[in-house]
């Protein structure tokens, strides 16, 4: 397998969907390929770091503030008349 | 290597009941599909916005077109995926309104694979992320998203931040399942790339570590 066959299987592969048989040639060419290892490897923990990180959290006052907005919206909206099948 | 732990959603039992007693005229059952979304929903529109106050109005807008829109949502797919679909439109049309110069579309042609291609294949520190503080890697992760085509980050926030299944991604976004596939390959990758500077582990320390500057070099 060369490092451009590896590199096109990488996203099932990370993501756990492909069969087994290429599920097992890909983990031999991870074997002794140093370089699509740490492609691999740090692509994997790229995922994990934006996963788990606290990027654009909504902070609770905001939240708070958009929840009365949509209701007080959804409201006013129901008491005009909406077109769709709510009344 | 093992493959990455997809994230657990929650059981989503009770939504149809509340989407049908919302559709009945039930505001505080909708309401209740606010307060399960709304976070997920932000996230996603600043994701693709790229700005707080545009995502603050997505936010508004996209509960608000699905409330006035229920009779239409079928339940064929989850109410959540209908949602994000609704959310994304909203959030597109805000950034092409911000950025009129620019066409943005979901569908636009990708280029080549090149720019995908690892240049710099440079292993990074174990816990790289630990090397800064919490403020500090938001601001390094921001940037680092920040620069990707706004089609690259849409279908990464879906998948790997929000965790939609690759058909979920494919139908909110109105794309292929392949078309998904070979975006996220390319967002992970050159995201992947990006943070080589942050992140690669460091030959030896000699006490002068210095931060990486803040230009992002790959634009």
């Amino acid at each position: 397998m060369k490092c451009s066959e590896f590199l096109h299987e990488l996203t099932d592969y990370l993501d756990g969907v492909i069969d087994a048989n290429t599920k097992a040639e890909l983990d031999e060419h991870l074997a002794w390929c140093h370089n699509c290892y740490v492609v691999c490897d740090t692509t994997k923990k790229t995922i994990e770091i934006y996963r788990d990180s606290k990027l654009y959290e909504l902070p609770e006052d905001l939240e708070t503030k958009l929840r009365t907005a949509i209701a007080s919206r959804c409201k006013s909206h129901k008491k005009t008349g909406p077109e769709g099948s709510a009344r | 290597m093992g493959a990455i732990q997809p994230k657990v959603s929650e059981p989503v039992s009770d939504e149809l009941v509340l989407v049908g007693r919302a559709k009945a005229g039930d505001v505080g059952a909708f309401e209740e599909l606010v307060r399960r979304y709304d976070r997920n929903v932000f996230r996603i529109a600043q994701h693709i916005t790229q700005n707080r106050e545009d995502a603050e109005d997505v936010v508004q807008d996209a509960f608000l077109k699905a409330y006035n829109n229920l009779a239409q949502f079928q339940g064929q797919s989850k109410f959540y995926t209908w949602l994000v679909r609704i959310a994304v439109n909203e959030a597109l049309m805000k950034l092409r309104r911000r950025r009129p110069e620019r066409t943005i579309s979901l569908d636009e042609e990708v280029k080549t694979e090149d720019d995908s291609v690892p240049r710099e294949v440079a292993d990074w520190s174990p816990n790289p992320e630990q090397q800064y503080t919490q403020a500090e890697l938001r601001e390094i992760l921001d940037r680092t998203i920040h620069g990707l085509p706004a089609t690259f980050r849409t279908v990464f926030v879906l998948r790997d931040v929000e965790g939609l299944s690759t058909e979920e991604t494919a139908e909110a976004l109105d794309l292929s399942v392949p078309a998904v596939k070979s975006r996220l390959l390319r967002a992970r990758l050159q995201l992947r790339e990006r943070l080589n500077k942050y992140f690669q582990k460091r030959e030896r320390s000699n006490g002068s570590q210095s931060k990486p500057s803040s230009g992002d070099g790959n634009r």
